[in-house]
């Protein structure tokens, strides 16, 4: 019984971080149509930002409680000033081409990310532990939770609910959606899409940046973080169907749980089931659980 | 066109007399570097067979690695030394877990078959890290390679290894060739342009796509059990997605224009690299980067198409 | 009466539309048959799923004693049953004789057995001649791509004969196409196919290469169809003239779109 509380609950705690790290590609891919491999690195410049600002402003002696807002406003100026550069600099210049070339185009800017980071900020370990300790340990049936954990997973779920709102209920969210109905419909309707792609692509950015900076008090921020998490971000995505933000989060959560029952119940294929997962849905579903195929027309 | 000889296969035969002088010519570790790109531009060439129909495989390194390491395990705990055998083994290997993945990835196209096959990639990464009897991220050595009985050792078993890498290397791309010419290899080209005309015409693509990547899949593991052969060890990095990266920007800089560019690719990004880390350690993969996007927004063709006026020679 | 297709009672409906009610159609070996109807008529469906790109939701389909229900293209295809397309699909980025060459590859050879198909030389020869018959020799060269509408279309039924069907299926054979050259086109694709011996059904909004090709000729209106028989007889028919050719009267000039 206690196992299946403890794969309940870690299998939440993880589906939070996974959601958080890959709500933003799902979102760049429904309305542009982009696989953005550099998310992961967004993720780690997110992470490092977060750590390095997180010890500056402990060794000044500032509030502790404050150290929260630290972390998003680590995450905004990362995922503003990144998304941005990238969008502008790079990005606008290929709209139109091949969904595939994007991919390379986006491992192209990986790869130049990647090096930046080590560049900025070198290649020995940053921690921001203490936004991690100061929440403090839970027992939850006699298992013992990290404070910061239950912190995570309601931040998940407000990202969640905030990126739903915005969709759903604002007019920028409407523009959106119009966006990925109908490109040109939309843009003969006098939709700016180009200001859509750059306010969406910075949105993205930002949601990666903001989970890395929500990871960095739990890890020690290292060169290639970000590698693993565009093809954990990727599978999660998949899923649930690329460009469904609600898909992100069932695909989150089927296989955070899944993960976490294997880990419990049997470790040597904790990696393995997630990509099972992956594979098995394709197989069934090719276009993931929640996406409609493409029709296609003679 | 009439009887005469094709141009790309006379100059890869005749690149074997020359890479065989150079191999005694130049300096061990050169030779070194030499035969290692071959192996991993044999692995470029496999992503640049499947560019042809339109592919792009982001997780080629699982088939590179699958070959190292049937090859390695081989040695490791069978004690199968001789090198054709080796090969054999990573080729048998390499086209059965193609084969039955195949069923899967030939039902996709574009991203979806470039980040499953990824993911694929990353599922051998994750399963090799975990095997503790196979040295986990360290992976293991292999013994030392015979050649049909010859057993050489030391500065000799060198060059046994680069004369095999060389021929085999060689040989596999010529094949290549000849296929691309073949209305088999045509039909590749088919349908990568359009697949309902390719279907109407009466062939299936997805049976196109999965003998593809079959394919590419028994070069790439050719390619593994080369490299393996060549660095005398193996480890779970072969199949990790910036491996297969690393071929994909080979097979972009190259282009799809010759079988050869991949293998002469494969050569520079390793010379590159070996300056570029010696010099400039964090600037490395920025470079490629670099380089990748140039390439993408104005030489589609890659590299290999400046060398030709005409925008398409084609099959004929 | 040898009738070589033989659809009966056919149905296919997309939602609240119902592209096909009741279709009944036989052609006999040899004949020349238009398929005439307003736009969302239920032409092109019917194409459509004689050729195994739409599965009908009832009725019967034979070529000859084949049944071609639930047959994949290609399967029609190597049943003997090729068509063309509203929009012409060609290998865009590969050459005229390229294209040919292709399609020669799979009619021969298919994906399975390539390695062997045709010896370099033949293959080449076989596909020029291909060419000379649909008069597109000069343009042997040309990226498919660049080509004129009229060509391309040239080009998508030469590929299609190549696999030497017994029936071939055009689908607005001219749409596209000005109309100065539309018939120089017309005349040289059914050359092309008198020669072979192929029986042919197109699909047309022209009436006046309607009038000047097809012996027979099939209304479509509404997913029914509404008159069948001899060309004379059918393009004066009233419901016809009412239904269908009147309606093509007045969008003529302008192009029709898909179904």
């Amino acid at each position: 019984m206690l196992t299946y509380v403890a794969i309940v609950l870690d299998g939440l705690v993880y589906a939070s971080w996974l959601f958080m790290v890959s709500v933003g590609l799902t979102l760049i891919y429904g309305v542009m149509k982009i696989l953005n491999i550099a998310h992961g690195s967004l993720y780690a410049i997110g992470a490092y930002t977060a750590a390095s600002l997180v010890g500056a402003y402990f060794s000044a002696g500032y509030v502790p409680v404050l150290s929260f807002a630290v972390l998003v406003g680590a995450a905004l100026a990362a995922g503003l000033v990144c998304g941005l550069v990238i969008e502008r600099g790079v990005l606008r210049f290929m709209y139109g081409q091949d969904e595939v070339l994007m991919i390379l185009v986006t491992y192209a800017i990986f790869l130049i990310l990647e090096d930046l980071i080590k560049v900025f900020w070198g290649v020995s370990p940053y921690f921001a532990f203490q936004p991690y300790g100061m929440l403090g340990n839970f027992d939850v049936m006699g298992l013992p939770y990290a404070g910061y954990d239950f912190l995570l997973m309601g931040l998940a779920g407000l990202t969640g609910l905030g990126v739903w709102w915005s969709i759903n209920r604002t007019r920028t969210g409407h523009l959106l959606t119009a966006v990925i109905h109908d490109r040109e419909m939309s843009t003969a309707m006098g939709v700016n899409v180009k200001r859509v792609y750059t306010v969406t692509f910075v949105i993205g950015a930002t949601l990666a940046a903001l989970g890395g900076a929500f990871t960095a008090p739990k890890i020690s921020v290292t060169p290639g973080i970000g590698v693993e998490v565009i093809v954990l971000a990727f599978a999660v995505v998949v899923i649930g169907g690329l460009g469904s933000i609600g898909g992100a989060m069932i695909g989150a959560l089927l296989v955070g749980i899944l993960r976490a029952a294997a880990v419990h119940l049997l470790p040597e294929v904790e990696l393995f089931v997630i990509y099972a997962v992956m594979a098995l849905v394709l197989a069934f579903r090719p276009y993931g659980l929640f996406a409609a195929p493409e029709a296609r027309k003679i | 066109m009439n009887r005469r000889m094709d141009p790309t296969l006379v100059s890869l035969a005749a690149a074997l007399p020359v890479l065989l002088v150079l191999g005694y010519a130049l300096p061990d570790w050169l030779t070194f570097y030499l035969q290692v790109s071959l192996a991993s531009g044999l692995a470029a060439l496999a992503v640049m067979l499947q560019m042809r129909a339109g592919l792009v495989n982001f997780g080629q390194g699982l088939y590179y690695c699958l070959g190292a390491y049937a090859g390695g395990m081989s040695g490791h705990f069978l004690g199968i030394t001789d090198a054709l055998v080796l090969l054999l083994l990573a080729v048998v290997l390499s086209v059965a877990v193609s084969f039955i993945v195949g069923f899967l990835v030939a039902r996709y196209r574009e991203i979806f078959y470039a980040m499953l096959s990824l993911a694929l990639s990353m599922i051998l990464y994750g399963l090799l890290v975990r095997a503790e009897a196979l040295g986990s991220t360290d992976g293991f050595n292999l013994p030392s390679t015979t050649f049909l009985g010859y057993a050489p050792e030391g500065q000799a078993l060198r060059e046994a290894g680069y004369v095999f890498t060389c021929i085999v290397a060689l040989a596999i791309a010529a094949a290549v060739h000849r296929y691309l010419r073949s209305p088999l290899g045509a039909i590749g080209e088919a349908v990568r342009e359009n697949e309902l005309r390719v279907e109407y015409l009466g062939a299936s693509p997805r049976y196109v796509v999965h003998l593809i990547y079959v394919m590419a899949a028994a070069i790439a593991g050719i390619g593994g059990v080369l490299a393996g052969i060549s660095v005398g060890h193996v480890d779970p990095n072969l199949a990790y997605w910036t491996t297969s990266g690393q071929f994909v920007f080979i097979a972009l800089l190259s282009g799809t224009g010759n079988v050869a560019a991949p293998l002469i690719g494969a050569f520079l990004l390793v010379m590159i690299r070996v300056y570029a880390v010696e010099y400039s350690p964090y600037t490395w993969q920025m470079i490629l980067g670099g380089v990748m996007l140039l390439i993408i927004m104005f030489l589609p063709g890659g590299l290999w198409s400046l060398t030709r006026l005409r925008k398409k020679g084609g099959l004929t | 009466m040898t009738a070589i297709l033989r659809s009966e009672g056919l149905h296919k409906r997309f939602g609240a539309v119902s592209a096909a009610t009741d279709v009944n159609l036989s052609v006999e070996e040899g004949e020349i048959v238009a398929l005439i109807g307003a736009n969302g008529a239920g032409k092109t469906s019917y194409v459509n799923m004689v050729t195994g790109y739409l599965r009908p939701d009832a009725g019967r389909i034979r070529l000859g004693e084949t049944d071609l229900v639930g047959m994949k293209p290609r399967q029609v295809t190597r049943a003997g049953i090729c068509r063309s397309f509203q929009v012409a699909q060609i290998f865009g980025e590969l050459t005229v004789l390229e294209n040919v060459l292709i399609a020669l590859a799979i009619a021969r050879g298919g994906a399975s057995s390539g390695w062997r198909g045709l010896s370099r030389p033949e293959w080449i020869s076989a596909s020029e001649e291909v060419l000379e018959q649909f008069q597109l020799a000069e343009h042997r060269d040309a990226t498919a791509g660049t080509l004129a509408q009229g060509v391309r279309k040239l080009l998508d039924i030469a590929m299609a004969t190549v696999a030497s069907p017994r029936l071939m299926m055009l689908d607005e054979p001219t749409s596209g196409i000005s109309v100065d050259e539309k018939f120089a086109v017309m005349d040289t694709l059914m050359s092309a196919l008198r020669q072979r011996g192929v029986t042919v059904l197109f699909v047309e909004h022209d009436m006046e290469i309607v009038e000047r090709y097809a012996r027979r000729v099939a209304a479509f209106y509404d997913g029914r169809i509404i008159a069948d028989g001899d060309a004379a007889e059918v393009l004066v028919d009233p419901d016809v003239r009412q239904y269908v050719v009147g309606g093509e009267l007045h969008r003529r000039g302008g192009q029709g779109g898909g179904e």
